[in-house]
């Protein structure tokens, strides 16, 4: 299937998805281009996590259409290896590989799955650990990490795999307050440097910031979208309002 | 050499404590076999029943449900039997339903002989607990760790060899310790099919020197010795695989 990338990146179409009786996803629909940066914020429970797990099919979909670059992701016959080398996931627990060094951590996926070169991998993780400020730290187990240095690992770990889009889920959710910023200006730098990124968050501020288009769902569904300077400002469904008013 | 001999000859002669294999080359020489027998069956059925522990384990995680009945019905079947009628099932029943081969004499002889059916007979049995032991530590694995290796594009195969199992084999080390301690300590069953094992070759030096109490208490020591090594590599093991911040 081919793409340009004058279409839609990432293309949702009315996802629905439960969980038993539960339904999480009620119908959602937006498009990424190329180089966006799409926040979704909102509250515990409407559905955001899921929403973009279902992007890399960690989550399958019970209804509607998401394309990743052409790449039909509710396809039985999906090839997610695929589907995986397009897009790169960061977690809210960072879940890296606890018996790896850091440097072992970005280096492992390029090689076993992409069966790149092993020399050239380490050339790049190490680059990699560098740019996300962590030199000198390529040989410390994660467990000697603090949660900020294990999230930027993890960050890394995503980049190896040059990834087109990354996929962040609240990933300074679990930080301590003062390494929550160490960890945004890597997402920023990314951002600036023109990459795909779709970030869960709860940093209203950081949202403003990075943001070219901001979602707000709630029981899900998407209830309003915009620019941050307008969703912010003049936000007009009153559930964004209240919510904002309480966690602004 | 000659006089430790001479001294365990005197031994005998004046306070009756025969231990003829020390002194007697002959029976030193039929029990150092026994010994050798021993630590190689150990070794044998240790490396396999490992082996069939992390292979059925993979299999346990199967999505076809047949290959997991299979799995659950061997360990069923194998931890519900007494050891020694599984010896006997395997010797006796296998063994005769087998062509008979010939020998290099022109005579008849059985296709397997005593000590491949004992290697069989316990590395199943141990490997049926080791499955369990196996599957328990997998469970251990935090699913999101799986997630984050998944959404990398690794394969099931690749998850499980290279984060699952790694893991694994850290929390289950004490109760894999315990279990292949149990099976060195069964090795003596294979006495009962005639492997020329250490027990089987006490039993004939003392039906030989009617020294009876004498070679149980080297027996006991022997073994005490013998698994005594085992928990002690398995210990240095253990320390071995210590990651920083994991498991502690």
């Amino acid at each position: 299937m081919s793409w340009s990338d004058k279409e839609p990146m990432i293309s949702v179409r009315n996802v629905h998805k439960s969980f038993g009786d539960f339904e999480v996803l009620k119908g959602v629909s937006f498009d990424v281009m190329k180089g966006e940066v799409i926040c979704i914020i909102g509250p515990s429970g409407s559905g955001k996590s899921t929403l973009i797990r279902c992007i890399n099919a960690l989550n399958d979909i019970n209804e509607g259409s998401i394309l990743v670059e052409g790449l039909e992701v509710n396809d039985p016959k999906l090839n997610k290896l695929e589907l995986r080398k397009k897009v790169g996931m960061v977690f809210q627990q960072y879940n890296l590989f606890p018996h790896k060094t850091a440097l072992e951590n970005v280096m492992m996926a390029p090689i076993r799955v992409l069966k790149e070169d092993k020399k050239e991998v380490e050339t790049r993780a190490r680059a990699l650990i560098k740019k996300v400020r962590l030199e000198g730290k390529e040989n410390a187990y994660p467990g000697e990490l603090s949660g900020g240095q294990q999230q930027r690992v993890a960050i890394a770990r995503s980049l190896a795999m040059k990834p087109d889009v990354m996929l962040f889920d609240e990933v300074t959710a679990a930080l301590d307050p003062e390494t929550v910023g160490e960890v945004l200006v890597t997402i920023k730098e990314l951002a600036e440097e023109g990459m795909t990124c779709i970030l869960v968050t709860h940093e209203m501020g950081f949202a403003r910031e990075v943001a070219d288009q901001v979602y707000f769902t709630d029981q899900g569904l998407i209830v309003e979208h915009g620019p941050p300077a307008t969703f912010f400002e003049n936000a007009k469904d009153p559930r964004t309002r209240q919510f904002l008013s309480q966690i602004l | 050499m000659e006089l430790v001999y001479e001294w365990f000859r005197e031994l005998y002669q004046t306070t009756g404590i025969n231990l003829p294999f020390i002194y007697d080359s002959y029976d030193r020489g039929r029990l150092i076999d026994g010994f050798l027998t021993t630590v190689e069956l150990s070794l044998i059925c240790l490396f396999f029943s490992v082996v069939i522990g992390i292979i059925g384990a993979w299999l346990q995680g199967s999505s076809f449900t047949w290959t997991r009945r299979i799995v659950n019905g061997y360990i069923q079947l194998f931890r519900n039997t007494p050891p020694l009628v599984q010896l006997y099932f395997f010797y006796f029943a296998i063994g005769s339903m087998l062509p008979r081969v010939e020998t290099e004499w022109g005579g008849q002889a059985p296709m397997l002989g005593s000590f491949a059916w004992a290697v069989i007979s316990l590395s199943f049995f141990a490997g049926a607990f080791n499955v369990e032991i196996f599957r328990s530590g997998i469970e251990a694995v935090p699913k999101s760790t799986v997630e984050a290796a998944e959404s990398l594009g690794f394969s099931r195969f690749q998850i499980y060899r290279d984060v699952t199992l790694p893991l694994a084999i850290r929390v289950v080390l004490p109760s894999l310790n315990n279990n292949l301690v149990n099976l060195v300590k069964t090795t003596t069953l294979a006495y009962a099919i005639a492997v020329p094992e250490m027990l089987y070759e006490s039993a004939q030096i003392w039906s030989d020197n009617v020294n009876v109490p004498e070679m149980m208490i080297f027996l006991l020591i022997a073994y005490f010795v013998l698994v005594g090594i085992l928990v002690w590599g398995m210990n240095r093991w253990e320390r071995a695989l210590k990651i920083p911040g994991f498991g502690s």
